[in-house]
């Protein structure tokens, strides 16, 4: 392991005070950004409905159990805001705009304020300095930048700490080494399955993990396993830390892991995170998994109220050695719809669906399945064709076969291998179709 | 001066073509010639046999997805320069030729060609006009 995590735990362990404030302390601050958050947000269109109905104001919100008298918000809901209904603050005050792909082709897009693109920056580089990131060190962001929020969120974040940036963006594998090797960089910022091909390149090439100058990397965007993490780490020799977040609330920052990568600990003072049984929607008991719903305790621009991420984890109320009194989120461990990550990229069935359904000559019934031979995602469509579009000639299939492969890269963002079925020959089903066999092993705890 | 051919859509899986040369056995229709052209995602298998009406049906019934079309049959001379010769005639023409495949009936010591042009009628006149030898289906069954 590098030589910056020989003598652990490393001097001046937090970014911010609100990292180890008393419990007691942190839920009075908490209750206090709830009532104002639902004075702001009251109304707004999509909760406007429900506060003339309840009469309920900031002032109702007694103690922080109250949280279940207010609704919630799902992705649906969002969608149907765009693109400027659910933003709190008008046009010309906007900073900056990140969105993440929607349920249809349109994105949810979410707005910052200037203080937003501050608060975010400061929780990102809380979990970065609780990682060791320090401002000496020169760190290699393999994010997309663009409305995907990881890039952008991860290097304003890296600013805050006041350590030096190589924006590298993701792809061209290579070169990513190159910088590696000739810049020396010390930190690196992936998605995890692209820090498994940039590792296992390396180890390809006959890098020794010592040639390198990498000590740690952060991941997030997507699922992935202790393994992976373990694997990554060897080849690379670096402490890899887990980080989680979505847009919807902020982007990266919600949680992120501390130097004994026992968990992510969650920022408490912006969000308010619950655990709940998505059938039921009540909380469920500590230690299991449940749905992670978030509250915007202290976002301008745009703040959600219980929000259903979708995302199974499981929180831990124990205190964690390193002194922070955060409440800590384990790995996400699956999803409460039918919603997938592939190479960072949301996917959902319908999606597909809503492509086929642009197409002429195939049916809506299709198969998606997902499977990951090496360390990238390979997705495999089967579409049934119509007789009726049954050609002799190749060309003419390939045709009906470039069309399809087309409208679903247009609708998902992702290529994807397409094979054709014959008519009728998919499973029909009574119900809730099941269109989706995920493959890959993502969802150890 | 045209033959039928049948065209059917194969998933490209285990036991998907040997299902359908069952089917026909079973049915005692016997296939003249066929040819498969397959990608790694799925196949088209063309047939020609005698009684395509019977032999589409029957593949319907089953559920395949089969398809019509009209091919031309020319007879070349067995020999090389022979399949030169008629694409050489059919370049002149300007004609395009969506696919072929070539079969030998050993009985008769003769060479056939099937082709797919998009202009199966300019393409018969053109082979008549250069002295091509073109199979009707009776011809062709007769050959057998």
């Amino acid at each position: 392991m590098a030589q910056l995590f020989e003598n652990l735990p490393f001097e001046n362990l937090y970014w911010s005070q609100m990292e180890t404030l008393p419990r007691e302390e942190m839920r009075i601050l908490q209750l206090e950004r709830l009532r104002k958050t639902v004075d702001r947000v009251r109304h707004l269109p999509m909760y406007q409905e429900f506060f003339e109905k309840t009469k309920l104001t900031g002032d109702d919100i007694r103690s922080l159990d109250d949280i279940r008298r207010l609704p919630f918000t799902t992705k649906t809901q969002l969608l149907e805001q765009y693109p400027f209904g659910h933003f709190l603050i008008p046009r010309h005050e906007i900073a900056r705009i990140h969105g993440s792909s929607g349920t249809k082709s349109k994105p949810t897009l979410m707005a910052y304020t200037q203080k937003d693109l501050e608060t975010w920056a400061n929780l990102c580089a809380r979990f970065l300095y609780a990682g060791g990131l320090r401002s000496n060190h020169l760190v290699q962001v393999s994010f997309g930048y663009g409305l995907f929020t990881g890039g952008f969120g991860l290097h304003y974040g890296i600013e805050c700490v006041g350590a030096g940036i190589l924006p590298a963006a993701a792809g061209n594998t290579p070169r990513q080494i190159m910088f590696m090797q000739d810049l020396h960089t010390d930190g690196l910022i992936a998605t995890p399955s692209y820090a498994m091909n940039i590792a296992e390149t390396v180890r390809d090439m006959g890098i020794k993990p010592e040639e390198l100058s990498l000590k740690f990397a952060h991941f997030g965007a997507e699922a992935w396993t202790e393994e992976m993490r373990q694997k990554i780490q060897e080849l690379l020799g670096i402490r890899a830390y887990n980080n989680y977040g979505l847009s919807e609330i902020l982007g990266p920052s919600i949680s992120g892991e501390c130097y004994l990568q026992n968990g992510m600990h969650i920022q408490e003072d912006n969000f308010l995170v619950e655990c709940l049984d998505p059938d039921t929607l009540e909380p469920v008991p500590e230690g299991e998994p449940g749905e992670l719903v978030i509250t915007n305790l202290n976002k301008e621009a745009t703040s959600m109220l219980r929000y259903r991420t979708r995302d199974i984890a499981i929180l831990d109320e124990s205190p964690c050695p390193c002194g922070r009194t955060t409440r800590r989120m384990g790995r996400i461990i699956g999803r409460s719809d039918d919603m997938v990550v592939v190479r960072g990229v949301n996917l959902f069935p319908t999606q597909v669906e809503e492509a086929l359904l642009r197409v002429e000559g195939v049916t809506p019934h299709f198969l998606i399945e997902i499977d990951r031979p090496g360390t990238m995602d390979e997705v495999t469509v089967t579409v049934e064709i119509l007789p009726s579009h049954f050609s002799d000639k190749m060309s003419e299939m390939e045709e009906v076969r470039r069309k399809i492969l087309h409208q679903i890269q247009i609708v998902t963002g992702l290529r994807v291998q397409l094979k054709l079925a014959a008519p009728q020959t998919m499973e029909r089903f009574i119900g809730k179709a099941k269109r989706l066999i995920d493959r890959r092993d993502l969802h150890h705890i | 001066m045209k033959i039928k051919q049948l065209s059917v859509f194969l998933e490209n899986k285990p036991g998907h073509l040997s299902a359908i040369c069952k089917k026909l056995a079973e049915a005692n229709i016997s296939i003249l010639t066929l040819s498969l052209a397959d990608t790694q995602q799925f196949g088209i298998l063309r047939l020609i046999v005698q009684d395509w009406e019977k032999a589409m049906k029957l593949l319907q019934e089953a559920g395949c997805v089969v398809r019509l079309t009209e091919v031309v049959a020319t007879e070349i001379e067995d020999r090389p320069g022979g399949l030169a010769a008629i694409l050489e005639i059919l370049e002149n023409a300007n004609l395009n030729v969506e696919y072929m495949y070539a079969f030998t009936f050993h009985a008769a010591d003769k060479a056939i060609l099937v082709f797919r042009f998009d202009n199966p009628d300019a393409a018969v006149a053109t082979l008549q006009e250069k002295g091509v030898n073109l199979f009707d289906s009776v011809d062709l069954y007769n050959l057998n």
